[in-house]
């Protein structure tokens, strides 16, 4: 590979590579019965001066290998390392068992500071190319271009969009002692990388979300003293108070259409759901009962709600329309001890939760329940999941869980077979909240 | 804006879909010991004007009674048992202690802050919180505090006593402090 790796990069590609290593490990679990789709990845030649700091190649394979789909085949193991068309014979890679092949080259643009990649992708089986195209950007867009890659080549074998150009909102807290603790929201690509500070606070973060066309989030902050729903525009860091009612401000959501929040309130006894509208400030109450009725979660046509009440004793989760009587309420689940942060993959018949099973059994999982067929798919077996937040594409769902004592994010794929980890440095990290498409 | 990266796109062609299937499922599992709960409540020094409270003594010594009430407002942390939201029947008679203390100092102001262990999602844990919080401050009303003097929050699971996935640190996470402003 004629990638420039010098010196002061050495960390970061380590550090790249180590993750991926990391990846690969805990696909290689589930190998035997995935039968992931073979794929060349050829690391992609630098042709310019200087040094890069991202690999094409490694992005690729790290995204695809991740959702499990695919299995790259390792560079050590190519009998050729073509950059382009002219360069690839097919038979070098069906002797290998390979079903598609990535090539590419790095150059920087003419007469710019700009940087060209240029790849293509070929279909080994049917020996021709399905695609092939060259990206422009910055130095610090590379690791864009890498995930659009990996968007076109997901899309062209599997049917699905990609969401590897997606990004994650994510609360850290570090506890120093129980009067001092720092909690910051913090905004990073699907894959962890390139984490930005949102804001930072002595003061707990919670329940951050995004706004449909991923320019604004939501969140709750005690900033004030108390929990108190703010949105923030990510651009300008412009930020707006939306609530100021007594007890609980929490669990702001947005609507499908970007113009109300659902959110909780309890100033009126007990929590219950209200959405305010965003332009008018009209607020409206949804559910109106004596038990907590929390975590709200939009349907996909914005009609109805799904949410959590205790109201039989524990947790379970229920759905209502909006503008019906309080009465008409109808409960989604009923097999389980504790369900709870419901919340409709695409398909509108799917619902993703948190499950406990019994009372004897303390483990909270990620789960699905299919509420036609009444079928229950867990799909974690760690004790502490919970906040599961579904990629665009429905494709893999990332949540909280502990890993030595710590909070760390996960993710798992839609049929549980496929997990990574997200790089954590330090503290304790929870409530993913996964970007809709943003381009 | 976010990170736009519209890249500049010139071509080559884009075809074929080719669709594929799926199959199992993993896990790595972990084992638990289970969730009880035992642990008297303990007491913890920060709200000062405890003697005061009480008024004192005409003989310039306390009487039982006046220490029992001092001792009792030094307690300003409550625990709570594990999925209940009621303060504990133990702690019965030290609330009692300070809903008097209340009622007889007007300008006197609480906070009292709820809060929950980290099992269970967090938005419900912040409800719980709150529903413990409730049930200190309804107590302290009925026995003639005024709702005008404590002010009540919960913060959930979100400021641990104690960290860790110990009983020991669930047990210190579910309760309610009394905070003097």
């Amino acid at each position: 590979m004629k990638l420039n790796r010098a010196t002061p990069l050495l960390f970061v590609i380590s550090a790249l590579l180590s993750f991926s290593a990391k990846a690969e490990l805990s696909i290689q679990i589930t190998q035997g019965i995935d039968n992931p789709i073979p794929i060349a990845i050829v690391p992609f030649s630098w042709e310019g001066s200087g040094v890069l700091n991202e690999a094409i190649g490694d992005i690729v394979t790290a995204d695809l290998q991740q959702v499990g789909e695919f299995r790259a085949l390792s560079p050590s193991n190519m009998l050729a390392m073509p950059r382009e068309e002219r360069e690839v014979y097919y038979r070098d890679w069906s002797v290998l068992a390979q079903d598609y092949l990535l090539v590419g080259k790095v150059q920087t643009a003419p007469g710019s500071e700009l940087i060209q990649v240029q790849y293509e992708f070929f279909d080994i089986n049917r020996e021709i190319k399905l695609a092939g195209e060259v990206l422009t950007g910055t130095k610090a867009q590379l690791r864009d271009i890498g995930h659009e890659i990996s968007n076109v080549v997901f899309e062209l074998v599997t049917g699905t969009r990609g969401a590897f150009t997606t990004q994650i909102l994510y609360v850290v807290s570090e506890f120093v002692s129980p009067e001092e603790s720092y909690f910051r929201l913090e905004k990073a690509d699907y894959d962890g990388r390139r984490a930005q500070v949102l804001l930072e606070s002595r003061e707990p973060i919670m329940s951050p979300s995004w706004s449909p066309n991923g320019q604004d989030i939501a969140y709750v902050s005690f900033e004030t003293d108390l929990p108190r729903i703010y949105t923030q525009n990510i651009a300008t860091g412009q930020r707006r108070q939306i609530t100021n009612y007594p007890n609980i401000n929490s669990s702001p959501v947005w609507s499908p259409d970007g113009t109300k929040l659902a959110m909780v309130l309890s100033k009126d006894g007990s929590p219950d759901i209200y959405v305010q509208d965003l332009i008018s400030n009209e607020l409206i109450r949804i559910t109106d009962h004596p038990a907590i009725d929390t975590e709200p979660a939009w349907s996909r046509d914005g009609r109805s709600l799904v949410f959590m009440s205790d109201r039989t004793g524990q947790p379970q989760i229920y759905q209502m329309e909006i503008g019906a009587s309080t009465y008409d309420v109808e409960r989604l689940t009923y097999d389980c001890f504790h369900c709870a942060k419901g919340q409709f993959l695409p398909d509108g018949v799917n619902l993703v939760h948190v499950r406990r099973e019994t009372r004897q059994s303390p483990e909270y999982q990620i789960s699905i329940m299919n509420v036609e067929t009444l079928r229950v798919i867990t799909l974690t077996s760690t004790k502490f999941d919970e906040s599961p937040s579904v990629a665009p594409n429905g494709s893999m769902i990332m949540y909280a869980t502990k890993f030595n004592g710590r909070g760390v994010l996960d993710a798992v794929s839609i049929d549980g077979r496929v997990k990574f980890r997200l790089p954590s440095s330090r503290g304790d990290v929870r409530e993913p909240a996964w970007s809709p498409f943003l381009n | 804006m976010v990170n736009t990266k519209q890249f500049m796109r010139s071509a080559f062609a884009v075809l074929a879909l080719i669709s594929l299937a799926a199959c199992k499922s993993s896990s790595d599992a972990e084992s638990d010991a289970n969730a009880s709960s035992a642990m008297g409540s303990m007491s913890s020094e920060s709200t000062s004007s405890a003697a005061q409270a009480s008024g004192a003594g005409t003989s310039g010594r306390l009487s039982a009674e006046q220490i029992q009430a001092e001792n009792a407002l030094r307690q300003t942390v409550f625990y709570f048992d594990f999925d209940i939201a009621e303060f504990r029947g133990a702690d019965r008679e030290t609330l009692m202690y300070h809903a008097r203390d209340l009622a007889a100092n007007p300008s006197k102001r609480l906070r009292l802050e709820g809060h929950a262990d980290e099992r269970g999602t967090r938005e419900y844990n912040l409800a719980l919180g709150e529903r413990r919080a409730n049930s200190i401050l309804n107590y302290l009303i009925v026995n003639g505090a005024s709702r005008s003097q404590i002010e009540v929050v919960s913060y959930g699971e979100e400021r641990p006593a104690m960290t860790g996935q110990s009983e020991n640190a669930y047990n210190r996470n579910r309760r309610v402090e009394v905070v003097a402003r």
